[in-house]
């Protein structure tokens, strides 16, 4: 149904991680996504909340990640935010360049932005970092 | 059940590990990490990871992918890809890794890729 919300507040753990992908998956199957959407979703989600656990809220128990998924006309929304410190997406390196190729971390943002065909990055307010990514029907 | 399941086999000097799960962050990552840390330890050098089994990997997988192939290359050793998914040799091409790994479709020819 267009204009479906579905909230979800989660803890810093990474079977968060799992249990916002499975969610993500059954919101999008409910309104209509196909399966290569569902696995780009899925694919997404799991950054995502990966980021907002691990970088963001540094697995810190005490802190919430926040979701929030919009079944939008022109597609699914799906904001996540965290209650960090923030960072500044234009900071981070690109993880394709050939001196970053041999790093471990830092192509979760670049995932996310292969698979969703909007993301984008704010600090909030009152501390933390949104992120609002979109897949497209 | 385990996230990520390693069987181990020897062809020759060469260590095979068929890998049956996901490679994701927490304990997929983890098992492959001390997996190639003990074989190291082991002095097995030559490493050839069998990924046929292996239906989700995340970025954290595949960041303990690169991570693996620094370690065994830091000790002399090679690691070598078999069998990638579709779905992960897309990611490999996403994140311009195809350019750094010997990825083999054959375990045949993969042996043979070794010094």
């Amino acid at each position: 149904m267009i204009g479906e919300i579905k909230e979800l507040n989660l803890p810093s753990l990474l079977e968060s991680v799992d249990q916002a992908a499975s969610e993500a998956e059954n919101f999008a199957r409910q309104n209509g996504f196909d399966d290569s959407a569902l696995s780009a979703i899925d694919m997404a989600m799991r950054e995502a909340v990966a980021n907002a656990v691990k970088h963001g809220n540094k697995l810190d128990e005490s802190k919430r990640v926040e979701i929030v998924f919009i079944n939008l006309q022109k597609g699914l929304e799906i904001t996540i935010r965290d209650f960090g410190k923030g960072f500044d997406v234009d900071e981070v390196p690109d993880p394709t360049n050939p001196e970053n190729l041999l790093k471990a971390n830092g192509r979760g943002i670049l995932f996310m932005r292969a698979f969703m065909e909007e993301v984008e990055w704010s600090n909030h307010e009152t501390g933390g970092t949104v992120v609002k990514m979109c897949k497209l029907r | 059940m385990a996230e990520l399941n390693i069987s181990e086999r020897q062809a020759g000097d060469i260590t095979i590990l068929d890998m049956d799960g996901k490679v994701t962050i927490g304990e997929g990552s983890v098992a492959l990490r001390n997996t190639i840390r003990r074989l190291l330890g082991e002095g097995k050098k030559k490493i050839l990871l069998n990924l046929a089994g292996v239906g989700y990997i995340d970025s954290s997988g595949i960041g303990e992918l690169v991570s693996s192939f620094t370690a065994v290359n830091k000790e002399g050793g090679q690691l070598k890809l078999l069998n990638l998914t579709q779905k992960i040799q897309d990611l490999l091409a996403i994140t311009k890794l195809l350019t750094v790994f010997d990825v083999y479709e054959s375990e045949g020819d993969a042996l043979s890729g070794y010094n």
